[in-house]
Parts: structure tokens; C-alpha cells; sequence
């Protein structure tokens, strides 16, 4: 994975030194809350329901064991010994003291981390396969492509005041596990006669009108792409619009302008930026792709012993095929039935540095999903790494389960939430807590939502939930038929909403509906994109 | 009031004139821009101009340092001044999009801009002003 | 009941004004009638609380119960983590939240 260089680390070095004198004088009074905020959001420091809450940023979700220690530690030297992993592929600290962050930013910093863009109206953290370098469908490791981004987008001078926040995701390969056609731009990697470039497309989003982005170049050379992307912002930072947060984000831009517009409009200005020589030459993504050259893999390629049942349900459910014969691609799962989605104690955070430092290169992914990989497994260490996670509680075998439940924080520690989420997927993961009930519904991505903001990207979810404020009351509202994959698509309301446990006996009879009427090996997604609602909607609403 | 500024030349005694007005035939030198002004609409004219002023109602909306650049792009040499809310945290920004002074509604520190202003010396991007990225740095 | 509330500066503790000063307690706010707004903007520029707000509550035996479900969660903490909470021991807690 990239390494920071002299120039990389001194930048770091400068934003915790600019950052520790702007607390310095926030806390003396020479600055106001309101003149403070944007350089605190812009260092991931949200004032949230309890305290201050710190988004550390994991570019493209990948970390080694050194970085995921220091994540532990700063759960326990600043924070309530835990953290929450995001569907951004970062980590979420709940219980900050403003007056200490500068020194956790330092601290950081000397793990080639930082907090730098986790929020405010900038580019955001660059997001991108969890199973990159790994997977033996990708074109190309996506990951180097992610870190050119990275870097350009990093106090990029002209974008660091847009209309609102800016999301970008790439991925590499046909099947989209980063939720790519989700974002404002998304990159999908491909080879044209023998060249590797990017599909680029540009629109998309979830929050309070959900869209998928459509295509607005279908091939943009890598020595062209920060030129592209470059104009692709310009575009946006002039006439994005400005009168309304909930209308600021590039998808509604794409919307009313329509995509053609819009690559017009792209296209002009990339025409003009590419006369201003901001690509760096070939041989700086040939540099950072050095970092990401595949491990000292060994050729042994020996089948784990399945004797064990509970790891022979384990390594069906959560371990994937390596494009390396003889490894595997373990998925560590964060949802533990009645637990909360994404949270780690340092502890287990201690753990998975150890796993991976021992079993996986050193190498360590975040996914959108919360959950955690580790990238490159032998095959003959999977029963070691089992037990280890067993011993952990981190052992769940419900990859793509029912009870794999992507949350958001909600009302629980959100000041934005209108419902809390956590309390309704632990009431859904305790109903469905039978891992054979599980395994028998098969593939079924639940997302829940504590609000319109839809962190917990329930548009995209094969069941939804979605948590609103009804009359000063929560209440739920359910969506069927979403997917952030390939098939993408977003989900529809299906009715009335319920309290807590009417939804969770709605998603319930939702599950008899489906079980009642499949189809050879349809997912709840296939039948329901066959059956329509109407089936679903009886059962549930009579 | 212009209270930081990083030219050698005079500063232009000319009051600024709307975008309208300029296009409209004036003999102005010095131009006013708001947000959602076109600035590629002064290109033609750019010799023409010893000072354009680059409006900031708000300091959240940042398009002023799109149309800061793109006049800097388009070959433009006179002043190019940030005016309105402008705080000290944004100066540096705006010196890379190619601002060379800044008349801010609130009085700035100048510990505070000085500190600003030195706070970093490397990089990623190439920008509007003098500063080599760091990829060209890494290159050549 | 109108309660004054906000985060301290530097920790990012949620406080409830009371009467003479700040304390994360709930049970410890006052009724600020109609003079909350004056009372903010002096604690907020002497930068004794930071975002402050004024809420709706009711008065109950126990004190004050903010009108909203929110409110009821800065007072007390994260209903899933009782543990984290100002009241780690007590099971009705939770209760009075929701």
C-alpha cells in the first residue's frame, strides 16, 4: 500500500500544526463558532448529540496493522475505547474533546493518518473496492488511481468552498462493490485496446433524492483524468446551485441540465485545462502503483480441513475467492446479532492488527458495508484466523445477511437523526438470530436510515428502513427493491410507515412473502423485482 | 478597505464598475464581479484592466476562486482582489487561485494571515500561482 | 418549561444552564421563562457554553424532561450503550428517553 513520502507527511504535518493554532484560537475567543465551523468540518470534527465526534479519514478504506493500533489507541487514550467504522470506509469517534484533538491529530500523523476532508463542502474521502489487489475480476488494482485522487483533491485551492460536499468512488472491475453509480462521480477502470483508462460517470447520490449517476465519458486516458475530473469540478463549483442545501449536490446540477449539458460543458473546460499542464506525467501513477504491487505470495495451495462446523459455515458465508491460488479473501463481520453495525472495541481493533500483520501482508480494508477485510489469507491459516476471531466475537458467518445490517449512527449519538436506527437492527438481527433461518433467506442487504441524509444508504438497500419524525414520534418507513451494486437501483417506499416493532414485524412477513413465492435460486431482490410490491404489500398492510 | 496586498505596482485610485456597466462601454480599468458573473465575459479585455474585484457575500460560496483562476488562466495580470467576507483561513486559498489582495469586510489579524501564509510549503496541485506541485517536484 | 442547554467548548460535555452557571446534569436546569435569549448570548460570548439552544420541557417529579426525543438523548447518553451513559446503572434510565 502507498507510503508517504517526505512531501506527503510534511503536508500532514502542516494541516496538524494549522489545525492545533485554529483550536488554540477558537478556545481564546478569536474566532466564533460560526467562523470555526467550516475549518473543524473540514478536519472531520462534527459537535455532535454527546460530545464532538472525529472522522479519521482511511483513504479507499485500506490500512496496515500499524495504522489499525494507532485506531485502537486513540479509542482508548481519547475516546471511550471504541470506534465506529463508516459506510465511507472511515472510522468514527463519538467522544472527543475539542481541547485534545490537536494532539490525536499529532499522534495520527505519525501513522501517515489524519482527518483531513472528512467533512465540510470539499471533495471527501476517494472510496473504492474492499477487494482490490485481491479480486480476480478487476482490470487493474483500482487503489493507485484512488491515491492520484487523493492527492489532488487535497486542499485543492479552487474546491474547497462548493456548493456542497463531493464524493468520488473507483472501482475496477464489472461487479460494483463500492456502490460506485451512487456517487457524484464515479470511476469504473477498463481496458481499451490494451489501455487503461476510466469510465466516468457523474450525477449520483443517495440523501433526500436518490439518483444514479449516468455516464458522461466512457474513456478518459489516465494522463487526461485529473484534467477531466478537474473540469468536472470547475463545472460544478460555477453553477451548482447555491440557494438551497438540499438542491447543492453535482446530482441535481446533472438532473436539471440534463447529462448531455453537462458533458458539453465538461468537455469545453477540459479542453481549456488541458492546456494548463496540471496532469502529472505517467510515471507519478507508475510510482504510486509500485506501492501496490501484489505480495510475496507462496504457492502453496492447501484446502482448509472443514471438520469443524461452525468454521465450515463460516468459510462458505464469509471468505471469498482469491485471485492467487491457494488464498482467500476473509470478510470480518462487525454485526454481531444484538450488537451495534460497524462498532470495534480497541480491543478487537487490536485483534484485527494482529490478524492482519500475521496472515494478511500486513494489509487491512474498511468496506462500505462496516465491516472489515482482510485482503490476502492462506488458505492454510484460515482455521487459525477463525478461531482468533471466534475468541474475538468477531466470528458472525452472516456476510450478506439478513443480519448484516448497514446502520447509521441515528438518533442514538446524531444531531441530524429524526429516528434512532441502531435499537430497530438490533430488534431485526435478534428476530432473524437463527444463522440456518439466515443462510436460507440468502442474500438480503438491509440498510437502515436514521434520516432523509441516508447514511445508512437505505435507497440502495434490498430492504430499507428509513427513520423519520412523525408528529414528534419515530417512525419507520420501509423501501423494497434498492441495490448499490452493478444492478443498481434504488428502492421504493412501499406504504405507511410503522413504530419500531411493526417494522420489524413488516421485514418479517416481507421474508415469508419471498420464501412463499421463489424461484430456483432467486435473492428477496430478484423475486421482488419479478413479483412487484402488491404481493408484499398484502401481507403486510392486509 | 484594502488591507493586504502583494503587488509592487500602485494600486489603481479607480472606483470598480459592474460587469453590466464594463460590457455596456466603459473606459473603466477596474471591474467588479459577483458570484454568478460570468468572468470569461473579460477576457477580451483583460489589457484593458488594472483591478478586478471578485465579490464574496458569503465565504462559503467559493466560486470566486473559479473566476479567479480562470482570469489568471486567460493571461491576466492587473490586480485581482477578494473583497467581502473574507477570512483569514481562506487567504491562502485564494493566493493560489491567483488573488494578489484582499479587501475583507472584518479586520484580519495579520499575525494570523501572516501564519497562514507560511503554514505550508508543499503542494499537490498546480494552481494559478507560482508554486511547483509536488508531482513535478517528485519528476522533474 | 423553556431550558437552556449547549455543549461545553472544550470537552463538548452536554450542559443545562442552571440558574448560576452550567452542569451536565439535567436535573440541575431551570425554567429560563422568556429570558433565555439574554442569558445565551452572554454565556455564549463569554464562551462559558458553546452552540447553545433553548428547548421545551416538562416538569416532572424527577425534574425537568426535555419535550423532545433528542434532547432526552443529550441528557442521558446513547440508549444502546447504557454504559456510556450518566446513569451506567440505573435500568430506567433508557425508559425516560424514549
Amino acid at each position: 500500500m502507498y507510503k508517504y513520502d517526505n512531501y506527503d507527511q510534511a503536508i500532514v504535518d502542516a494541516r496538524v500544526a494549522e489545525f492545533r493554532d485554529q483550536v488554540k484560537r477558537r478556545l481564546a475567543g478569536e474566532i466564533t463558532e460560526d467562523q470555526f465551523k467550516p475549518l473543524r468540518l473540514m478536519n472531520g470534527l462534527y459537535l455532535q448529540l454527546h460530545a464532538y465526534m472525529l472522522r479519521v479519514a482511511i483513504p479507499y478504506g485500506t490500512m496496515d496493522s500499524r495504522q489499525m493500533r494507532m485506531l485502537a489507541h486513540i479509542a482508548r487514550k481519547y475516546d471511550r475505547d471504541y470506534g465506529h467504522f463508516t459506510t465511507r470506509q472511515n472510522i468514527q469517534y463519538n467522544w472527543i474533546k475539542l481541547e485534545e484533538c490537536p494532539d490525536l491529530l499529532e499522534e495520527l500523523a505519525t501513522v501517515e493518518m489524519h482527518a483531513i476532508q472528512t467533512s465540510g463542502n470539499c471533495i471527501r474521502n476517494i472510496s473504492s473496492d474492499q477487494y482490490a489487489g485481491a479480486a480476480a475480476d478487476e482490470v487493474a488494482d483500482p487503489r493507485p488511481w484512488a491515491e492520484l485522487l487523493r492527492q489532488w483533491s487535497t486542499f485543492h485551492p479552487e474546491f474547497s468552498y462548493l456548493p456542497r460536499k463531493f464524493k468520488i468512488a473507483v472501482i475496477a472491475s464489472p461487479e460494483d462493490r463500492a456502490a460506485m453509480r451512487l456517487h457524484d462521480i464515479g470511476l469504473e477502470l477498463v481496458k481499451q485496446d490494451g489501455v487503461l483508462g476510466a469510465r466516468v460517470f457523474v450525477g449520483g447520490g443517495m440523501g433526500r433524492t436518490p439518483m444514479i449517476a449516468p455516464e458522461i465519458n466512457p474513456f478518459v486516458k489516465a494522463d487526461d483524468l485529473l484534467s477531466y475530473i478537474e473540469a468536472c469540478l470547475r463545472v460544478y463549483n460555477r453553477y451548482g446551485r447555491r440557494d438551497n442545501i438540499y438542491k447543492a449536490r453535482i446530482k441535481i446540477l446533472v438532473h436539471e441540465i440534463g447529462a448531455d449539458t453537462y458533458r458539453a460543458q465538461v468537455e469545453e473546460e477540459f479542453k481549456h485545462v488541458k492546456t494548463l499542464g496540471i496532469d502529472p506525467p505517467l510515471a507519478e501513477l507508475e510510482r504510486i502503483s509500485a506501492f501496490f504491487a501484489p505480495p510475496a505470495f507462496d504457492s502453496s495451495d492447501v484446502e482448509p480441513d472443514r471438520s469443524d462446523p461452525d468454521f465450515a459455515v463460516w468459510l462458505d458465508q464469509n471468505v471469498k475467492p482469491h485471485k492467487q491460488a491457494g488464498y482467500a479473501i476473509v470478510n470480518i463481520s462487525l454485526k454481531p446479532i444484538g450488537g451495534i453495525p460497524g462498532d470495534a472495541s480497541s480491543a478487537q481493533i487490536n485483534v484485527m492488527a494482529d490478524l492482519a500483520e500475521q496472515y494478511s501482508f500486513d494489509e487491512l480494508r474498511v468496506t462500505h458495508a462496516q465491516n472489515i477485510v482482510l485482503p490476502h489469507v492462506a488458505k492454510r491459516d484460515l482455521y487459525a484466523v477463525w478461531l482468533a476471531l471466534r475468541e474475538a466475537e468477531l466470528a458472525d458467518a452472516n456476510l450478506d445477511l439478513i443480519s448484516d445490517i448497514i446502520a447509521c449512527p441515528g438518533l442514538d449519538y446524531c444531531s441530524l437523526a429524526n429516528a434512532r436506527s441502531i435499537p430497530v437492527a438490533q430488534k431485526i438481527a435478534t428476530r432473524f438470530a437463527d444463522l440456518d433461518r439466515q443462510r436460507d433467506l440468502g442474500e438480503l442487504k438491509l440498510k437502515i436510515s436514521g434520516c432523509i441524509n441516508a447514511c445508512g444508504h437505505h435507497h440502495a438497500g434490498h430492504i430499507g428502513i428509513l427513520g423519520v419524525d412523525r408528529k414528534g414520534v419515530e417512525n419507520y418507513q420501509l423501501t423494497f427493491g434498492g441495490s448499490g451494486a452493478e444492478d443498481v437501483s434504488i428502492g421504493k417506499i412501499i406504504g405507511p410507515g410503522f413504530d419500531e416493532d411493526g417494522v420489524v414485524d413488516a421485514v418479517e412477513k416481507a421474508t415469508e412473502v419471498y420464501k412463499n413465492l421463489r424461484e430456483g435460486d432467486e435473492r428477496f431482490l430478484d423475486t421482488y423485482r419479478r413479483v412487484g410490491l402488491d404481493p408484499f404489500k398484502e401481507a403486510i398492510y392486509g | 478597505m484594502v488591507e493586504y496586498r502583494y503587488r509592487d505596482d500602485e494600486i489603481s485610485e479607480q472606483p470598480s464598475v459592474t460587469l453590466d456597466a464594463f460590457l455596456d462601454q466603459s473606459n473603466a480599468t477596474a471591474v467588479r464581479l459577483e458570484p454568478d458573473d460570468d468572468a470569461r465575459a473579460l477576457i477580451p479585455f483583460l489589457d484593458r484592466l488594472a483591478l478586478i474585484e471578485i465579490a464574496f457575500p458569503k465565504y462559503r460560496d467559493g466560486r470566486g476562486y473559479s473566476s479567479a483562476r480562470i482570469l489568471r488562466e486567460a493571461g491576466y495580470t492587473g490586480e485581482l482582489r477578494a473583497q467581502g467576507d473574507v477570512l483569514v483561513d481562506q487567504i491562502a486559498f485564494m493566493r493560489r487561485c491567483g488573488f494578489d489582495s484582499f479587501a475583507p469586510e472584518g479586520s484580519l489579524n495579520p499575525d494570523a494571515v501572516e501564519r497562514a501564509l507560511s503554514t505550508y510549503d508543499q503542494f499537490y496541485q498546480k494552481a494559478a500561482d507560482a508554486a511547483v506541485p509536488v508531482w513535478k517536484l517528485r519528476h522533474g | 418549561m423553556k431550558l437552556l442547554t449547549g455543549n461545553e467548548l472544550g470537552s463538548g460535555a452536554v450542559t443545562w444552564w442552571t440558574g448560576s452557571g452550567w452542569s451536565i446534569h439535567v436535573e440541575d436546569s431551570v425554567d429560563v421563562g422568556e429570558g433565555g435569549e439574554a442569558i445565551l448570548h452572554a454565556e455564549e460570548g463569554a464562551r462559558r457554553v458553546n452552540a447553545p439552544y433553548i428547548i421545551d420541557a416538562i416538569g416532572t417529579p424527577e425534574g425537568p424532561r426535555p419535550a423532545h426525543i433528542k434532547d432526552r438523548v443529550r441528557a442521558l447518553g446513547p440508549t444502546v450503550r447504557p454504559d456510556l451513559t450518566l446513569k451506567p446503572a440505573d435500568p430506567a434510565a433508557g425508559e425516560w428517553v424514549i
